[in-house]
C-alpha cells in the first residue's frame, strides 16, 4: 500500500478541503502557521477564499461573516488566539454560527513556548465562551486523525449550527509521518439543512423534534437576520424570560444530548485489566505503548483514548471502565481533563500523569505510574 | 420601490438623535439605488449605532463591539453580488481601530456609515475616539488629555479610496450615501450628528455647529484620487484564477529494500540554518521508497538563524506509535548547539549506537562508535552538511542506501536544486571511525 509523508497541520487543511471547506482566515502563529500556508495555497485554485486577517478577532470574524453567507469556514490559532477569538466564539455559540476553530496547542501559560507541545487549553476550549455553553472538542492523535477528525468536525459543525474545536498539539501538528494514503478518505460529508417548514423563516426556530434550527444563507433571496444579542427564533432582541430560557436550553440540549453520536474513542481492553489508561492527543500514543508492553508482560492493562473532549463522552468512558478499579488519565498539563474522569466515575481511584514541560509523556513514565503510581 | 424600513420595528431612538435622521436617510439612499432588501446586508455592532440592522426589512448581521468590518468582509468574500453596509459609531472606530485601517488598506466594496456623536451614548456618554477635549463628558477629565481621533484622514492615509466627512444634517445626505455605496471599493462616511441623550445635554452641539466645525476642517467629498485602485475581491479573483491547483498528496510505493530489518532511531543535532529538517524529511522520505514507517518530530527555537535545530527520526517496518526516541540508534552531530541542547541523548547511547560527528563539533565521550567527517576539508559549506551527512549515511550502509536517498531527494527537489543535492551526496566521501 502506498504511503505518504505529511505534517499533522497538512492533514487538516486536506481534511478541510475535502470537507468542502472553502473559505480560511488565520493570523501567523507557531505552531499553527503551516495550516494557513496551506490553505493559502489550496483554496485560491478551488475559487475558495484564504485570508491573512490583520489580527485574530479579525480572522475569525471573516469567517463567522462568510459562513453566514453559506460557507464551509475554518480558522486555526494555538492558544494565545484563541484568547483573542474567545469574545466570538461566544458569538458563534449564543448565535448558532457553523466554523471549525483549530487550535494547535503549544506551551502556555501565556505567550508560553511557540516551539514546544501541550494539551493545556482543554478546559480553556470548554469554558472559554462568555454564558458557559457546551462546545464540542474533537482530539486528534496522529496525522490520520487529523484528517478524519477534521472532516468530522465540518459535518458536526454544519449538522449542530455550532462552532467545533480541533485540538491538536504542536507534536502531532508540525510532526511528519507516514500514513497509507488510502486511509485519508474523507467519511460521508454533511451539509447544514435548510428549514423544513415552509412559511416565513425563523432563523433561530427548530422543527418540532429537532434541536437545530435550518439554516438560510445571507445573500439568498429570502431574508437572513443574524444576531449576538440574546434573541427569539425571528433573531431579534427577547427579553421574555421564558423565551430566553427554552432558547437557551435548546441550545445546551442539542449539543450535550448528542454526544453519544459523536462519542469518537478508540478502546482497547486487555482481559482481566483492572487499570485503564486513559489519555487524548499525542499523548495517546504513549499511553497505548505503555498499555501494550505492561499487558504482554502479563500485567493486563486497558486503554481508552478519546477523541471526543467536549462534551465528555461519558457513557463511553463508563462502559470502558466496567470492572475497572483505577485509572490513570495522561495529560500534557497539570490536570484538567482527570477533573472530568473523576466527576464521571466516582468510586474509582483516579490518578493524573501530567507533565508540562514542552517533552513529550513517554510510555516509561506511564508504565512507572502504573506499575509503581 | 417600496421603503425597506421594517414597519414592525420603528426606530427607538431618543428624541431629536441624528441616528433616527440617518435611519430614513439611509432607506431613501436604497430606494434612490432602486435596491431590493436582498440585495442588501446591513452589517452592525455594539452602541446606537449597532441597533440600525433591526430597523431595515434587509439581510442583517449584528455583531461584536468594533468588529463589523470583519463580518463584512466575509460577507462580501462570500457574496461579491450583495451591497453590504456597515454601520458603526465613533466608540467602535477606536475599539476596532485595526479593522478599519485593515479595510482601507485592502479596499473590499464595502460602505462604512460611521455615526459619529462624539460619545458612548449607550454606556452613559464616556469619552470616545472622537469626543474633543473641551467636551464634558462621561469619562471625568481623561477626554481632556487625548486628542480626538480624525477618522477620515486616518481612512484616507490608510489608503481608503472614498472617504466622505459631512453632517447628519446635510440635506443631500441620501445621495452622499447612495453614491457611497454606489462605489466600488471601500467607502467611509464620517457622519457628525448629535446625541441628545447624552452629549448634547452637557454640550452645545447643534445642526448649524456642527457644519461650523466641518467647515474649519479639510473637504473630504468621496473619491480619493491617490488611493484609487482596484476592488480587493476582484483582484483576488482574478489572482486566484491565475493559480495552480496543489496536487494530492505523493503517493510512494516501495522500490528498495532496507538496509537492516529493525527499527532505527535517528537524533539530527545541528543548527538553525543547516537544513535540519528539510534533511530530516529526506531521510523520511527514503524510508518510505524502502516501504518503512517514518516519523519527524522537530525541535528549534523561536530565532529563525540562530539557536539549535533538531530533528528526531524514527523509522520502522511497524507502525510507528510513540513518536519520541529514548534510545537512539544514530546520533549525526552537526552544530555544537544542538549537541548542547541534547546532552542526555548521548547518555542513552549504547555500543551498537553510532554517532557521526562533524569534524570541529564536540561531543561527550561514550560507548557509542564514532564516525568523523571533515565536511568543511571535502569543501561543503555548513548549510549543506545535513544533506551532506545523509550521504555518509547511505555510503555506510546505516538506516538508508545510496538508492533510496537518491529516490526521496528526487521526490523532494527538483531542477537545480535536485541536481546540485545529488551531486553532493554522491560527492561527499565517508570519514574515519574514530574508536574502531
Amino acid at each position: 500500500m502506498p504511503l505518504t509523508l505529511m505534517e499533522g497541520n497538512e492533514a487538516i487543511a486536506r481534511g478541510a478541503v475535502a470537507a468542502g471547506c472553502r473559505f480560511f482566515a488565520g493570523y501567523p502563529i507557531t505552531p499553527a502557521t503551516t495550516i494557513l500556508n496551506h490553505m493559502l495555497a489550496m483554496l485560491p485554485p478551488l475559487g475558495g477564499v484564504c485570508i491573512q486577517g490583520e489580527d485574530e478577532i479579525a480572522s475569525i470574524g471573516f469567517c463567522l461573516g462568510a459562513s453566514m453567507a453559506g460557507m464551509k469556514v475554518m480558522t486555526a490559532t494555538s492558544g494565545p488566539g484563541i484568547s483573542l477569538y474567545s469574545e466570538q466564539i461566544s458569538f458563534a455559540v449564543g448565535s448558532e454560527i457553523p466554523i471549525v476553530i483549530v487550535d494547535i496547542q503549544r506551551l502556555g501559560p501565556s505567550t508560553g513556548s511557540a516551539t514546544r507541545g501541550a494539551d493545556g487549553d482543554v478546559q480553556f476550549l470548554r469554558w472559554g465562551n462568555s454564558g458557559g455553553m457546551p462546545v464540542i472538542v474533537l482530539a486528534p492523535t496522529d496525522v490520520h486523525d487529523c484528517f478524519t477528525l477534521t472532516v468530522q468536525a465540518f459535518n458536526l459543525a454544519e449538522h449542530y449550527r455550532c462552532p467545533v474545536f480541533v485540538a491538536s498539539n504542536k507534536e502531532i501538528a508540525m510532526t511528519r509521518e507516514t500514513v497509507p494514503l488510502d486511509a485519508l478518505q474523507p467519511p460521508a460529508l454533511v451539509e447544514r439543512k435548510p428549514p423544513s417548514s415552509s412559511g416565513p423563516y425563523l432563523p433561530f426556530q427548530a422543527a418540532p423534534g429537532d434541536e437545530v434550527p435550518g439554516f438560510l444563507p445571507i445573500g439568498g433571496r429570502t431574508l437572513v437576520r443574524q444576531t449576538s444579542s440574546t434573541h427569539g427564533p425571528d433573531g431579534y432582541i427577547a427579553t421574555d424570560p421564558a423565551a430566553i430560557a427554552a432558547m437557551l436550553a435548546r441550545m445546551q440540549r442539542k449539543i450535550e444530548g448528542a454526544v453519544e453520536r459523536f462519542s469518537f474513542v478508540a478502546h482497547r481492553p486487555a482481559p482481566g485489566a483492572d487499570t485503564l489508561v486513559l489519555s487524548y492527543g499525542v499523548s495517546a500514543r504513549a499511553a497505548d505503548v505503555a498499555a501494550g508492553r505492561l499487558t504482554r508482560q502479563g500485567r493486563p492493562v486497558s486503554s481508552l483514548v478519546l477523541k471526543t473532549l467536549w462534551p465528555v463522552p461519558e457513557a463511553a468512558i463508563r462502559r470502558a471502565a466496567a470492572g475497572i478499579r483505577r485509572v490513570l488519565v495522561v495529560e500534557m498539563n497539570l490536570g484538567q481533563y482527570v477533573h472530568e474522569i473523576a466527576r464521571v466515575l466516582p468510586g474509582v481511584a483516579i490518578a493524573l500523569v501530567g507533565q508540562m514541560d514542552g517533552r513529550l509523556i513517554t510510555p516509561e513514565t506511564i508504565m512507572e505510574a502504573i506499575t509503581h503510581g | 420601490m417600496d421603503s425597506l424600513l421594517n414597519a414592525t420595528r420603528p426606530p427607538v431612538f431618543c428624541p431629536g438623535c441624528s441616528h433616527e435622521r440617518i435611519t430614513h436617510t439611509l432607506d431613501q439612499a436604497f430606494h434612490k439605488m432602486g435596491l431590493a432588501g436582498a440585495d442588501i446586508c446591513m452589517v452592525s455592532d455594539i452602541g446606537c449605532s449597532g441597533l440600525f440592522d433591526t430597523f431595515f426589512n434587509t439581510h442583517a448581521l449584528h455583531g461584536l463591539h468594533g468588529r463589523a468590518l470583519t463580518y463584512a468582509a466575509g460577507v462580501k468574500l462570500a457574496r461579491p453580488e450583495l451591497n453590504v453596509v456597515v454601520t458603526m459609531g465613533d466608540g467602535g472606530q477606536g475599539i476596532g481601530g485595526a479593522h478599519l485601517l485593515a479595510a482601507c488598506r485592502r479596499n473590499l466594496d464595502l460602505t462604512l456609515l460611521v455615526l459619529n456623536n462624539f460619545n458612548f451614548g449607550m454606556t452613559g456618554g464616556q469619552y470616545s475616539a472622537t469626543t474633543p477635549p473641551e467636551a464634558e463628558v462621561g469619562s471625568g477629565f481623561l477626554n481632556r488629555l487625548e486628542r480626538p481621533l480624525d477618522i477620515g484622514g486616518v481612512a484616507r492615509a490608510a489608503g481608503a479610496p472614498y472617504v466622505v466627512r459631512c453632517s447628519a444634517y446635510r440635506s443631500d445626505l441620501p445621495d452622499v450615501i447612495a453614491r457611497a455605496v454606489a462605489f466600488k471599493g471601500f467607502a467611509v462616511v464620517d457622519i457628525w450628528g448629535i446625541c441628545p441623550g447624552r452629549f448634547s445635554k452637557r454640550n452645545r452641539l447643534t445642526p448649524k455647529l456642527i457644519e461650523e466645525m466641518l467647515a474649519r476642517l479639510p473637504a473630504m467629498e468621496g473619491e480619493v484620487v491617490e488611493n484609487r485602485r482596484p476592488e480587493y475581491g476582484e483582484l483576488y479573483r482574478q489572482t486566484a484564477a491565475a493559480l495552480n491547483p496543489v496536487p494530492e498528496p505523493a503517493a510512494i510505493e516501495p522500490r528498495f529494500a532496507p538496509p537492516g530489518g529493525a527499527r532505527e532511531e535517528v537524533i539530527m543535532l545541528g543548527s538553525a540554518g543547516q537544513r535540519i529538517i528539510t534533511a530530516g524529511e529526506i531521510l523520511c522520505l527514503a524510508a518510505l521508497h524502502a516501504g518503512l514507517n517514518a516519523t519527524q518530530k522537530n525541535d528549534y527555537d523561536i530565532t529563525v538563524l540562530r539557536g539549535p535545530s533538531i530533528s528526531e527520526l524514527i523509522l520502522s517496518p511497524e507502525p510507528i506509535d510513540f513518536s519520541g526516541i529514548a534510545q537512539p540508534s544514530l546520533v549525526v552531530a552537526l552544530a555544537p548547539e544542538g549537541v548542547a541542547r541534547r546532552r542526555k541523548a548521548f547518555e542513552a547511547l549504547s555500543s551498537g549506537s553510532v554517532v557521526i560527528q562533524a569534524a570541529g563539533v564536540e561531543v561527550a565521550p561514550g560507548p557509542a562508535r564514532i564516525h568523523r567527517v571533515d565536511f568543511k576539508a571535502q569543501g561543503i559549506k555548513p548549510p549543506d552538511w545535513a544533506l551532506a551527512s545523509l550521504g555518509v549515511l547511505a555510503k555506510l550502509g546505516l538506516v538508508i542506501r545510496p538508492e533510496m536517498l537518491e529516490a526521496a531527494l528526487g521526490s523532494r527537489l527538483r531542477g537545480a536544486s535536485l541536481a546540485g543535492a545529488l551531486e553532493l551526496v554522491r560527492r561527499v566521501a565517508p570519514g574515519q571511525w574514530a574508536n574502531a
